[in-house]
Formats: structure tokens, C-alpha cells, sequence
């Protein structure tokens, strides 16, 4: 943890950045944005580096978390005690579901099945007609919590996501470093090892599967919230891949270099979109070189300097 | 006599036309060592598989304990007391030597379904495991990473590993492959050592270390047992002279 | 629900089948050959329906921009391995599905600064216009049986390059055993540039042929992808023979699917629900199949790899 110094610095500056000036509407809303990918990457880093379990279906569970709470907001229920609860539930679910298919798989079958049932997810929620289908959903309104508008107010909203944040890495650092977490890390380097000492990894990788899909679920909940819109584009392939850069470009196997990574893929992002007209061109050969070049990913480079 | 630890009955399993295991019947006694040797081809590794669970028999039966586990998953027989190592190391390169034991330990110790406290400081755990890690001398080699030990130190940490699942049975499967002279005459003290406590299958290529472990040695050559007995009576039989010992040896 | 209607739905299917197997064929033999996950295998196809519209524009026949197409889908293909792909071959498949998604990146973006992003029209050659008799009263047109025609008499060369020559045997002996090829003396750096190739022209050639039917647009090549991944997993990772039987599978299910599904759901619910409920089921169904596949044969209809 000592290394971990960079990545908590990021969420104290997050945390500060609203009383130093940076609480207007567009900081706020890209802070919220990225926290919350934070976040869902962080879930992705639990299960890439931690279980050796590459998915590229993970918006899957982020996408039915957020369109738990659209559909629950068409039929006039937006209270947290029973939305959240639901989004969690459902990406849980769903994630059991799938999981319990693509986890009897591993390699490249793993990445092909999960991207495979993402995209049922996409394609189930463009057809759903009721929901706004191809064009998304708007919410009438953000979730009450016991019948206040908290998550209403900007401020609380970005206290939110970041405890939400703090909390997700901190769950995930300590199921790794449970019992639990140790089988998941050692199946991962050696199945083979695991299984001879008396363990059969499936069921431990089967329930990492179903929290890093829970967590993405809330993230789904806060995602859906900070938008007020949910749309298929948000369960896209294309989404669960930048997730799994986030993971990478923060270096895997260190869960707080998912926090850097999605820091820096939004900023980046972000900017080349306000200033490169295709920049979708420029974005796509970083991506390649960033995975050629810089393969301990950025904590990597933090650790380096200090190791 | 006594009830014999693990039976083989007539085990067959065939790859195409070739009989691989061809009618193997073998018993391995509480408290002996017992040696399976055969020239390469012979199906050694095949009826390991058979006996650990990864291959499944087309006929016959593995009997442990007086229970069938034929049928039965490799966690699962090792959860009944069969451990194993491998002809080619494998333990977990990137945890340490402790926390490599520590797993095993885990396994029969309670559910390894526990989410919230550091495995690294359960003392009860690491105790265990220390244990084991003297037990075969590495005690002072711990905290070393496993994918940066000797391969000697890897093939005694397997050792440990296996010890610390609290078997009743050890597979060993060819512990000495691939071992320099020095670190097979510390493998063979080793093994010695461990004989007095434990009921050991062995298959092993290395002869001089067969005659100077085995209680009883059985002879496998194209999927048959071909003899079974102790080692003076292996050493003296001509059959087996002329299957094995004689293409080796001459 | 008529016979005819079917018949001709089981057509169309059989034929988005058969460009899937041209499709998939490419990715399996990448797969099975060189370990090697190709997101931008999809981004080929597109790029191949791209460069037979401009060209067939240019040279003012659908013919000669076929026979240009293919060259060029192969250089494209080449260009792009050298470029990229090489440096990934002995990297982990999380470093490849990002290097090749950064490539679908650039290459989408790139193709709507050439070509536009709205989708181009490419008209049937007046040698395949119109349509054929396939039953008393019922016409089909004559381009789509050209299509199927030309798809499956690819899939007989392709079965006669893999199984009678000898680059075929070391492909498929390179499916089942890469070391061992090298250890013949094979420049198995050479046969991995060939097999990409081809199968970057193979989907090239799935665009061409796609072109007059489907509309040519960026992004083209996503879903195409995800459905080959699809037929890929069911029919066994490296198998041709697995790769055409699953996608002809999965190109009946899928249209058929979709144009039974809502009518079933008649049976049960009224007419709006039944075309939501329908139109959703109908897009989960090849990711079902998949599934429930991959439940009892989790390494596919054909397993190549042995143990």
C-alpha cells in the first residue's frame, strides 16, 4: 500500500477539487464520470488481475444496473432503498447467469463468450420499445434516497461517487487478500496447483465473477443517475473495451492502477474530443502503442520510480 | 494382511486401438512405499491420471480407503486424502513459499469461502504451513518468491505442499526428473526421511533410487503389471531383466 | 406465416451464413494457427465492402471492383500485420483484444473521413439482376443466390486448400501443434503472414459480396465480428469444418429468429408485446444457442486441440 500513494492523492484531490473552485457543472460532471468508470474499472482490474478472468462483456453489468433504474423509473419507482437494491440484484444476477456458462471456458473462449453475452445485453436493450429502445431513455427524475432529492444536489452527488469509489477499492483490495482472494490469485497463476491441494476454482471464480458484476451494477445505478439517460450505447462492446483499457493502461494486477487508468482515459478522451475533429484516429493508435510500449501500464511506471 | 490403503482393479483405458492401461491391478499396503517403474511407453503417466482423477478409466476401478473414487474429481479425492506431485513442478510462481503451503493449509482447514480477513495473517494458517516447509528444510527459504527457488527447493516445496494437505496417501510422480546429482542425494534423504511417516506411490524413472526407497516394486510395461514384489525379487526376475532392466542397464 | 415466407427467410438465412463462414474462416485459422484474438478482423470485412463500393464506382463495374477488392483487402491486411499484429503474437490475449480494438477504432473513424459516415448504396450488377423461380409464384433474387453460390463454392476451395495441400496440412497441424511445425523446419513466422492474409482477403471478399445487400457503412464490421466470434466458440476454435456448419447455424437462427419470434409470441400476448417481447427474444436467441452449446460441449462442435 505504500505505493499506493499516487492513487490516493487522485481521491483526495477529487474530494478537495469542489471547495477549491472545481464544483461547477462541467467539472462536477466529468469528475462524476470518471469516478464512476473508476470505479467499474476498478470491479474489471478485481477480475482481470486478480482472477485471471479477462471479460470483455463487463459494461454488460453496468448497463443492466443502469437499466434497472430506467425501467424501475417508468413504472414510479426511484427510491434508492428499493433501486439500488434492484440494479445491484439484477447486474448480480445477470452476471451468475452468464457467468456460470463462460466461467466452464477459459481463454480466448472466456473473452469471445463474455464480449458474446455483452452483446446480447446490447441487442435485448435496443429492442426493448418500452425503454426507448435504440435511442435511450430519459429519467423523469434521479433516485431518492428515503425521499430526499440528495442525489439531486450536485455536491452530494460527487460525495457519492467518490465514497462509492473509495469503497469499491477498498472491497476489492480486501477480497483479495481474504482466503477467498488467495485461491482466485493462485487459480489464476496455476489452476492446476489449486486443484491438487483439494480446491476447484470454478465456484470461487463463479462468485468473483458475480461481485465484480454487482459492483458494476452500482456503478450502473450512479451511471444512470449522473446522466439522467440510459441508452444501448453505454452496454456497447465498444464500452466493455474501454473499461478494459482503463484496466491495462493502469497496469494489471495493481486494483488502484484501474483508478489512474480511467482518470486518464477520460481526460484524454475528453480533450481530443474537444479539439481533434476524427479523433477517434489518434485515439485508436495511443491505444496500440500504450499496450505495445508501456506494458507494466501506468502504476507501473509509479512503482518503477519508487521501487 | 491389512486392508490395503489404494486398489487398483483392473484398470483399462484405451486411445484408438492402443490399450494404454491394459488390465492394471495393484495394491498399495498402509505404511510402504511402493514403486511403479516401467520403461518409457509403458503408461506411467497415463495410470497416474487415472489414479488422480484427470483421466477417467474406460473399465475398473480406483478403490481409496475402502471407498470407490473412480468416479471422482482430482479436488475431490485430494479433499479424501490422496495428494500428489508433479512430474513437471507446479506450484504458484508468484506467492511465496509460505503462502504456496498456506493455500493447502487453507484447503482442509476450514472454508476457504471467507471473505474478510488477510489470509497472510491468519497465524494458525502460517503455523501449519511453516510446519510443513520444515519438514522438508525450507524453512529458512519462506518469504522466497516459488518462481525464484532452486529446482531442487520447488520439488521439496511440492513436497511440503502435498504434506500440508495432511494426506494419507503421497502420489509422487517422478520426483527426481529432472534433479542435478547433489540435489537427487538430498531429494532421496529427503524421501527417506518422510518414508517412516507415510504411505507413498512412487513412480520414478531414477532405479537406484527405486531399490534404495521401495518396499515393493511393481513393473509396468505396455499398459501390464508385469511383476510386483520386493526389490530383491524385482532385481532377481528375469522377465523383468529382460523388459526393462535390460535396455537400461546393459 | 407461409411456406414461402419461410422459404425464403430460411435462405436468407442460410445465406448471412455463408458470409459468416467467409468471415469466420479467416478468424479461426488466425485462432487456431497463432493463439491470436483479432477483434480487427471485423473491421476487415468493412474495410472490404468499402473498397469494392469505391472501386466498382470508380471503374464503373461491380466486377472489376471485386477483382480489385480482393488484392487490396489483402494488402490491407498484410499492412496492417506488420504493422501491428506481429508485435502482439507473444503477448497475452488481454494485450491483443486492446491492440486490435484500437485498430477498430482507427479504422472505423477513418472510413467515415474517407468515405463519409453515411451509409453508401451499391448497386446488383445488371448481370445478376432481377430474380430466379424457386417455387410457382414465389421469385428470389438473383443476386443473393449468386451470393450463396459464390460463398459456398468458396468454402469447397477453402475445404481443398486446408485439407489436400500441403500449406493446408501445416495450417491445420499448426492448429493442433504449433511447436511441433517449427520443429519441421517451418518458417512459422511466414505461415502466420500468409494465413492472416488470406483470411483478411476472405473477409474482404464476405464485404464485397455484402455490399448490394446490406448498406455499407462505418461499424459494419462490429456485429459481423461478434456473430463470427459467435460461430467460432460454437464450432470449435480452429476448425473449418466447425466454423461452416456453426455459421450456417447461427445465420438460419438468427434470421429465422427474427421473423418467427414475434409471430410466437402471438400465441401468448397481444400484438405490440408480442413484436417487443419477440424482437427481443429474437436477439437473444443465437447467444442461447451459444450457450446451451457451449453447456455440454464447452470447447465447441469440433474441438481441434487435443487434451
Amino acid at each position: 500500500m505504500r505505493e499506493a500513494w499516487l492513487p490516493l492523492a487522485v481521491l483526495l484531490a477529487l474530494g478537495a477539487a469542489p471547495l477549491l473552485g472545481f464544483g461547477g457543472s462541467y467539472e462536477t460532471t466529468l469528475m462524476a464520470r470518471v469516478m464512476i468508470l473508476a470505479m467499474a474499472a476498478v470491479s474489471l482490474s478485481f477480475l482481470v488481475g486478480g482472477a485471471g478472468l479477462v471479460s470483455l462483456g463487463h459494461a454488460a453489468s453496468v448497463g443492466v444496473g443502469a437499466y434497472a433504474v430506467a425501467i424501475l423509473d417508468a413504472h414510479n419507482v426511484t427510491e434508492a432503498t428499493r433501486v439500488l437494491p434492484a440494479a445491484i440484484g439484477a447486474a448480480a444476477l445477470f452476471s451468475l447467469v452468464t457467468g456460470a456458462v463462460a466461467i466452464r471456458t477459459s481463454g480466448v473462449h472466456f473473452i469471445m463468450i463474455t464480449l458474446a453475452f455483452g452483446q446480447m445485453a446490447f441487442f435485448t436493450a435496443s429492442s426493448l420499445a418500452a425503454y426507448g429502445g435504440d435511442d435511450g431513455y430519459t429519467l423523469y427524475s434521479r433516485t431518492e434516497v428515503w425521499g430526499s432529492r440528495l442525489l439531486g444536489d450536485r455536491l452530494a452527488f460527487h460525495y457519492v461517487c467518490l465514497g462509492a469509489l473509495a469503497l469499491t477499492w477498498a472491497l476489492c483490495a480486501m477480497l483479495l487478500a481474504s482466503r477467498f482472494g488467495r485461491v482466485l490469485r493462485a487459480a489464476r497463476e496455476n489452476a492446476q496447483r489449486v486443484e491438487a491441494v483439494g480446491l476447484s476454482p470454478y465456484p470461487f471464480r463463479l462468485v468473483a465473477y458475480v461481485i465484480a458484476g454487482a459492483i458494476g451494477g452500482a456503478a450502473g445505478f450512479l451511471l444512470a443517475n449522473a446522466t439522467e439517460f440510459v441508452s444501448p450505447a453505454g452496454i456497447s462492446w465498444q464500452r466493455s473495451g474501454e473499461l478494459l483499457f482503463m484496466v491495462i493502461l493502469g497496469g494489471v494486477g495493481r486494483l488502484w492502477g484501474a483508478i489512474l487508468g480511467a482518470v486518464a482515459f477520460v481526460l484524454l478522451e475528453t480533450w481530443l474530443a474537444d479539439h481533434v475533429a476524427h479523433w477517434k484516429m489518434v485515439f485508436g493508435p495511443l491505444l496500440v502503442l500504450a499496450v505495445l510500449f508501456l506494458k507494466g501500464g501506468l502504476s507501473g511506471l509509479v512503482v518503477r520510480r519508487h521501487g | 494382511m491389512a486392508e490395503p490403503l489404494l486398489r487398483l482393479v483392473d484398470l483399462r483405458k484405451h486411445y484408438g486401438g492402443l490399450a494404454v492401461t491394459d488390465g492394471v491391478s495393484l495394491d498399495v499396503l498402509p505404511g510402504e512405499i511402493h514403486a511403479v517403474i516401467g520403461p518409457n511407453g509403458a503408461g506411467k503417466t497415463t495410470l497416474i491420471h487415472e489414479i488422480t482423477g484427470v483421466v477417467r478409466p474406460d473399465a475398473g476401478q480406483v478403490v481409496f480407503a475402502g471407498r470407490d473414487v473412480t468416479r471422482l474429481s482430482l479436488p475431490r479425492r485430494v479433499r479424501a486424502g490422496l495428494a500428489r506431485t508433479f512430474q513437471i513442478t507446479s506450484v504458484v510462481p508468484g506467492f511465496t513459499a509460505l503462502a504456496n503451503v498456506a493455500l493447502a493449509v487453507q484447503a482442509r482447514s476450514g472454508s476457504s469461502f471467507r471473505f474478510l480477513r488477510p489470509a497472510a495473517s491468519e497465524a494458525a494458517t502460517n503455523t501449519a504451513a511453516m510446519d510443513a516447509l520444515a519438514e522438508v528444510g525450507l524453512a529458512d527459504r519462506a518469504e522466497v518468491p516459488a518462481g525464484a527457488l532452486s529446482h531442487g527447493e520447488k520439488r521439496a516445496l511440492e513436497l511440503a505442499i502435498a504434506l500440508a494437505t495432511k494426506p494419507r496417501l503421497l502420489l509422487l510422480d517422478e520426483p527426481l526428473a529432472g534433479a542435478g546429482p547433489e540435489e537427487t542425494e538430498r531429494l532421496i534423504a529427503l524421501l527417506t526421511r518422510l518414508k517412516s511417516a507415510y504411505t507413498i506411490l512412487l513412480v520414478e524413472h531414477d532405479m537406484q533410487a527405486v531399490f534404495a526407497l521401495a518396499d515393493r516394486v511393481s513393473v509396468l510395461v505396455y499398459g501390464r503389471v508385469i511383476a510386483t514384489g520386493t526389490v530383491a525379487d524385482i532385481r532377481g526376475n528375469p522377465e523383468v531383466r529382460a523388459a526393462y532392466l535390460g535396455e537400461d542397464e546393459a | 406465416m407461409t411456406t414461402q415466407l419461410l422459404l425464403v427467410q430460411a435462405l436468407n438465412g442460410l445465406q448471412l451464413g455463408i458470409l459468416l463462414f467467409l468471415v469466420a474462416a479467416g478468424l479461426t485459422l488466425v485462432f487456431g494457427v497463432m493463439d491470436f484474438i483479432n477483434l480487427a478482423h471485423g473491421v476487415q470485412y468493412m474495410l472490404g465492402a468499402y473498397l469494392g463500393a469505391s472501386l466498382a464506382a470508380a471503374t464503373g463495374s461491380f466486377w472489376l471492383g471485386l477483382l480489385l477488392a480482393l488484392p487490396a483487402a489483402l494488402i490491407a491486411g498484410l499492412v496492417l500485420e506488420v504493422l501491428v499484429f506481429r508485435h502482439l503474437y507473444d503477448r497475452d490475449h488481454l494485450a491483443q483484444v486492446l491492440a486490435t480494438f484500437g485498430v477498430i477504432l482507427f479504422l472505423n473513424e477513418g472510413v467515415k473521413l474517407v468515405w463519409g459516415a453515411a451509409p453508401l448504396q451499391v448497386a446488383v450488377p445488371p448481370l445478376l439482376e432481377g430474380g430466379v423461380q424457386i417455387m410457382p409464384g414465389l421469385q428470389y433474387p438473383l443476386y443473393r443466390v449468386a451470393v450463396l453460390g459464390a460463398g459456398l463454392a468458396t468454402a469447397g476451395l477453402l475445404w481443398w486448400l486446408v485439407e489436400r495441400t500441403r500449406a493446408g496440412m501445416l495450417v491445420r497441424a499448426g492448429a493442433t501443434n504449433a511447436p511441433m511445425v517449427s520443429a519441421l523446419g517451418v518458417d512459422i513466422g511466414r505461415l502466420f503472414t500468409l494465413v492472416f492474409a488470406f483470411g483478411a482477403m476472405l473477409a474482404g471478399f464476405a464485404g464485397v459480396l455484402a455490399g448490394p445487400i446490406f448498406s455499407v457503412e462505418p461499424g459494419m464490421g462490429d456485429t459481423v465480428l461478434i456473430l463470427a466470434f459467435v460461430v467460432i466458440v460454437i464450432g470449435g476454435i480452429g476448425s473449418i469444418r466447425g466454423a461452416f456448419v456453426a455459421a450456417l447455424l447461427v445465420g438460419l437462427i438468427d434470421t429465422l429468429g427474427k421473423s418467427l419470434m414475434p409471430d410466437l409470441m402471438r400465441l401468448f400476448l397481444d400484438a405490440s408485446a408480442a413484436r417487443q417481447a419477440g424482437a427481443a427474444l429474437a436477439s437473444m436467441l443465437v447467444y442461447v444457442a451459444m450457450a446451451a452449446i457451449l453447456a455440454f460441449r464447452p470447447a465447441g462442435l469440433f474441438p481441434v486441440r487435443a487434451g
